[in-house]
């Protein structure tokens, strides 16, 4: 189980809800996946006048934990107020923080962060960050109130994969009871297998599945490498050794061998 | 065997009101055309369009019966206005974005790779900027209004009777076919608005000829050259339903985008900005409902051009033979 704030899920993906070709296709790879949770873009433009309400209802039809994001916010005080307009939206008091520093690699600011995770946590948001694999902004995070880190894999969208694995072996050494949850950079099913045996507790994906040529099927195939990657992380994994060591036992075979001597 | 003649409102003057009032009065229909706005096009989404006939770059997200209507749709818009343009389509990306053009080539099909110097010699105004090329050269487009009044004036000619600031059936009706798009949203509780945000420009120095598309992970944009120096660049697209003015976000996006298509664009001047919903069901599809002698064709999305001829016909063919093409026609809006 996976549990977050208080509530505890079956499954261990997450989905975004954005770049799918149809809102009808969002919800077969929402169901492929078995997901629990969906996090929803907020713009300020769809929250006027409740423009946005054709795409949110087909959202809270999908009968998922909606965790609203904070996607596209340059400060902390644009988060700040995307969160608030997002609780009174979707009545819940859970946010993915996100504040972006550069507009290039979408690299979250971690001052911003930092400081809008604060804020929002003393007014009684219960905040999931998407920040880098960064030790210490973790733990301010985690002291500004935050029981859930979302490191990056890699620069959102970009489907490379894990490319700073000893910081996350760290990250996730440093903070053993604190739920992480990858969130961007995967591209392949072994990506998040990888960290499932790790040990990080779930992944967060949208451009791997949403854009593959059948998102419902590629949905259906995370889903079962991240379950497959939970298991092997309880089962204890290997170490991996520097030369071969068989599995059956070789005491009694001669170790030269004849017909290899002529 | 002589075809029975019908007395026929279409409601909604759009691109859909427009093609099924041309398509049933060339069939001998009689055919009243009316509209809520008093002067033509006013409230239409339709002049917002991009009004590419993207039958193949549009494969990246839509469905094969796009496809298929969007063929015929082509074949009509040939026969009728003069003013399609069938030259293709180019999709370009820049070299950091290669993987895009790669995936774009993936979903899509009906092109060819262009390499740097075929790139050049189609489209000079593109130099040698690009990683490399695709080029769709069945795709065919328009500028929306132009078209849009000719297809008016073809109907008009045809027969069709325009009654503007009207939202009454005519009297002694046989049927209505509601082509209000978002209009009809009370009827049909999934229809949501999918906002588009357009800019056109008017430039003496850029020399593009057919659509461009920058495929670009989040800013991907096209630019299609109507005429008299004219280019239109879009296309936002965002779940609201909000119309009216561009936000300055999507314009620092679009502009910036065009400006990476073709420096020639920073000395444009800015002509319109503004906003259309587009109408949309959850699938995305396009569906003819008919219920007792009202027909609702809707939820062309983002290929109202491209699919309304077609589908124009398809009405045209149910009322005279009650054939019902199963990929477009649903009993109950909120099927599938």
């Amino acid at each position: 189980m996976l549990t977050l704030y208080g509530k505890s899920f079956n499954s261990r993906l997450l989905l975004g809800t954005a770049q799918y070709p149809s809102p009808s296709s969002l919800k077969q790879a929402v169901e492929a996946a078995g997901a629990e949770i969906v996090t929803v873009a907020l713009r300020r433009e769809s929250s006027r006048a409740r423009t946005g309400q054709g795409f949110w209802t087909l959202i809270e039809e999908l009968g998922c934990k909606v965790l609203p994001n904070t996607a596209g916010c340059r400060t902390a005080k644009e988060a700040i107020a995307t969160a608030k307009m997002a609780r009174e939206l979707f009545g819940t008091d859970w946010v993915k923080l996100e504040v972006i520093a550069n507009d290039d690699t979408l690299q979250p600011d971690l001052f911003g962060l930092v400081e809008a995770a604060a804020a929002l946590a003393g007014e009684g948001f219960e905040v999931l960050p998407y920040t880098t694999e960064d030790l210490s902004a973790a733990e301010r995070l985690v002291a500004a109130g935050c029981t859930v880190l979302m490191p990056w894999a890699a620069p959102i969208g970009s489907a490379r994969g894990l490319i700073n694995k000893d910081a996350l072996k760290t990250l996730r050494a440093y903070f053993p009871d604190i739920p992480l949850i990858i969130d961007a950079g995967i591209g392949a099913p072994s990506h998040a297998a990888e960290v499932m045996e790790m040990g990080y507790d779930g992944v967060l994906l949208n451009t791997a599945v949403a854009k593959a040529t059948d998102p419902v099927k590629m949905a259906a195939a995370f889903a079962k490498a991240i379950a497959a990657g939970r298991l092997a992380f309880e089962a204890g994994l290997i170490e991996p050794r520097d030369m071969a060591s068989p599995s059956t036992p070789v005491a009694g075979t001669p170790f030269f061998k004849i017909d290899q001597a002529s | 065997m002589a075809r029975r003649s019908y007395a026929i409102g279409v409601r909604g003057a759009g691109v859909v009101g427009l093609w099924q009032a041309l398509v049933l009065a060339r069939r001998g229909h009689a055919v009243t055309l009316y509209e809520q706005s008093a002067q033509p096009f006013a409230e239409s989404c339709s002049v917002y369009a991009g009004a590419m006939l993207a039958l193949r770059c549009e494969e990246d997200n839509a469905e094969p019966v796009i496809n298929e209507l969007g063929k015929r749709g082509i074949a009509l818009w040939r026969e009728t206005y003069p003013g399609t343009a069938v030259n293709g389509t180019i999709a370009v990306a820049l070299g950091r974005d290669r993987a895009e053009l790669d995936r774009f080539a993936r979903m899509t099909g009906g092109h060819r790779r262009l390499s740097a110097a075929e790139l050049v010699a189609l489209e000079p105004g593109l130099g040698d900027r690009f990683a490399g090329a695709l080029f769709f050269a069945e795709e065919a487009h328009l500028a929306p209004e132009p078209a849009l009044r000719f297809v008016l004036d073809r109907a008009q000619a045809e027969g069709v009777r325009l009654r503007l600031g009207a939202s009454e059936a005519p009297e002694g009706a046989d049927l209505v076919i509601d082509c209000r798009g978002l209009g009809a949203k009370d009827d049909l509780p999934n229809l949501r608005g999918v906002r588009g945000e357009r800019i056109v420009v008017k430039s003496r120095d850029v020399t593009l000829t057919r659509p461009v598309r920058l495929l670009h992970p989040r800013f991907p944009l096209y630019v299609v050259p109507w005429s008299d120096g004219l280019y239109m660049i879009g296309a936002t697209v965002i779940e609201s339903e909000e119309t009216g003015a561009i936000t300055l976000r999507s314009a620092l996006d679009l502009l910036s985008a065009a400006y990476a298509v073709d420096p020639a664009f920073a000395e444009a001047e800015i002509v319109r900005q503004g906003a259309g919903a587009r109408p949309a069901f959850p699938d995305n599809r396009p569906r003819i409902i008919a219920r007792n002698g009202y027909i609702y064709v809707n939820g062309l999305y983002r290929n109202g051009f491209l699919l309304a001829p077609a589908l124009a016909e398809l009405v045209a063919d149910y009322v005279e033979t009650g054939a019902k093409d199963p990929e477009v026609f649903v009993e109950d809006p909120a099927q599938r």
